[in-house]
């Protein structure tokens, strides 16, 4: 079994969603939040996923159509 | 022997051991290195650092290697420029240009390469590598030759041919990647996870980071051991930004300089300005951006330092500001054509937002102002091409030279 570590960037209009929720209710995967901050208009979550690595690949694919943006939990790695 | 005593999480505070690792298993916040410092203060003197070698290395003190042997391609001690063309232009009098163009590798990310090489090595690792779209890459790959390592550059398929030859001449192995900037990411991180390799900006990140606190520790001693009164620091993930604040502060905590707080001045591209929008918005929260930018190597869209530029930011009473394209091409050409240093497109945003600064009347004509430039142009001189004037062509022949010198000296007087 796989993990991957990710930071999901929640706009406006998808604070209020149950992302993580749906994302381990449609997939095989384990979902771990780890950290994060919501404030007024935005919010970030730094989330464990388990699970075998095409059904990893499939919820963060799902998550970045539904509008979440979804990045390494180390941000931009390619350097200047 | 090395006065770290281990890694520190920025967030939860957790201790690590001094392994490769740059996640808090714990919190997923990043790591840094924790210092001994009051053995630091008791074994460190202006005199010895003066008499070290002429590199960064005469600050290994305060770096994270102790006596293993160092990856060194001669980095550092590079000019600090008194500029008093462009002082003069801006009104500022104590103006001075950190010239870090004259790296081994022309930019300054030898600085914090090759305190990863060396901690790479120490650690045991065979493979060095890193993700990048120039600077980073061609670093990484002239500190794996002299290492003797095997050295893995991923770059973007799209990249320029003559920057894929600037990394390509230290001989890597370079994969080209197809896909979008974020796809390309993600598979970089992942293959940093999946591979036992030394990933210089992914797990030696804490390692690689403090090699640029020597932009700081050299500035500090060039003026004769103080601190400048504000900086202006071209910013893309912002490691450098925070890491050159934490250099003064690290210095007056050892006691090689009176306490001082420099204001820390954040520059960037209006093309991709993450940081800049959300000091703009009084927000703490960054708010990714798709960069889009000639100033390519500060084109990070979501800075992995950016919350912690902001604190530096409001700790220091610090300014931040961002500059467009053509006002980064006449960044690097006043700069080129004042103090005789020919920047790239990040020296430009550097200039470009000391301008506006100065012209807003944010800067005290008389405070000492360290303007950090920290790549060479001849990386990028496709930005600026366009935007110089042909040369008079003409034969071999005196009377044609007369009469087209003429000209143009009334378009654009050359001599005084």
């Amino acid at each position: 079994m796989a993990k991957r570590r990710i930071r999901l960037f929640f706009p406006t209009d998808l604070i209020t969603e149950p992302v993580v929720y749906m994302m381990g209710k449609r997939f095989e995967v384990v979902t771990n939040i780890r950290g994060g901050e919501i404030s007024g208009d935005s919010g970030w979550l730094y989330l464990e996923l388990a699970g075998e690595d095409d059904e990893i690949d499939r919820a963060i694919a799902w998550a970045i159509e539904t509008g979440v943006r979804v990045d390494p939990v180390e941000g931009d790695i390619i350097a200047g | 022997m090395s006065y770290a005593k281990g890694l520190v999480c920025r967030e939860c505070g957790e201790m690590y051991d001094l392994i490769p690792l740059h996640v808090c298993e714990l919190c997923f916040g990043p790591l840094e290195v924790a210092y001994d410092y009051d053995a630091i203060r008791a074994n460190i003197s202006r005199e010895e650092i003066e008499r070290g070698p002429q590199t960064v290395w005469r600050y290994k003190k305060l770096l994270p290697v102790g006596d293993q042997p160092l990856v060194d391609i001669q980095t550092g001690c590079t000019p600090l420029l008194k500029a008093d063309n462009l002082g003069r232009k801006l009104g500022l009098r104590n103006l001075y240009i950190k010239n870090d163009t004259v790296n081994p590798t022309f930019s300054f990310k030898d600085r914090p390469v090759t305190v990863a090489a060396t901690m790479a090595r120490s650690f045991g690792f065979d493979t060095i590598a890193c993700a990048s779209t120039g600077n980073l890459a061609a670093s990484v790959a002239a500190h794996g030759a002299k290492a003797e390592m095997r050295c893995v550059v991923f770059i973007p398929s799209d990249l320029e041919t003559s920057k894929v030859t600037n990394i390509a001449v230290y001989g890597p192995t370079l994969v080209a990647i197809r896909g979008n900037y974020d796809d390309v990411n993600r598979l970089c991180a992942e293959i940093a996870d999946r591979y036992g390799w030394a990933f210089v900006n992914i797990n030696l990140r804490p390692y690689y980071a403090e090699g640029s606190k020597t932009l700081a520790y050299e500035v500090a001693e060039q003026l004769g051991w103080r601190a400048p009164d504000t900086v202006i620091v071209p910013t893309a993930s912002g490691a450098l930004f925070t890491k050159i604040s934490r250099g003064f502060e690290e210095l007056s905590d050892v006691g090689l300089i009176s306490p001082a707080k420099p204001r820390m001045g954040l520059a960037q591209a209006a093309g991709c300005a993450p940081i800049v929008s959300a000091h703009e918005a009084n927000s703490m929260t960054i708010r990714p951006v798709k960069p889009s930018t000639i100033a390519k190597s500060l084109a990070i869209g979501n800075p992995a330092d950016g919350y912690y530029c902001l604190k530096v930011i409001k700790e220091t009473n610090g300014l931040a500001g961002s500059v467009t394209d053509p006002e980064i091409v006449e960044g690097m050409r006043l700069l080129a054509q004042t103090e005789g240093i020919f920047g790239e497109t990040a020296g430009g945003v550097s200039v470009g937002v000391l301008k506006k600064m100065a012209e807003a009347g944010l800067l005290d004509p008389d405070e000492t102002i360290v303007c950090y430039v920290t790549g060479n142009g001849l990386k990028t001189p496709e930005a600026v091409a366009s935007a110089l004037p042909e040369p008079m062509n003409i034969s071999a022949n005196i009377g044609e030279f007369d009469t087209a010198f003429a000209v143009r000296q009334q378009a654009e007087p050359i001599l005084a």
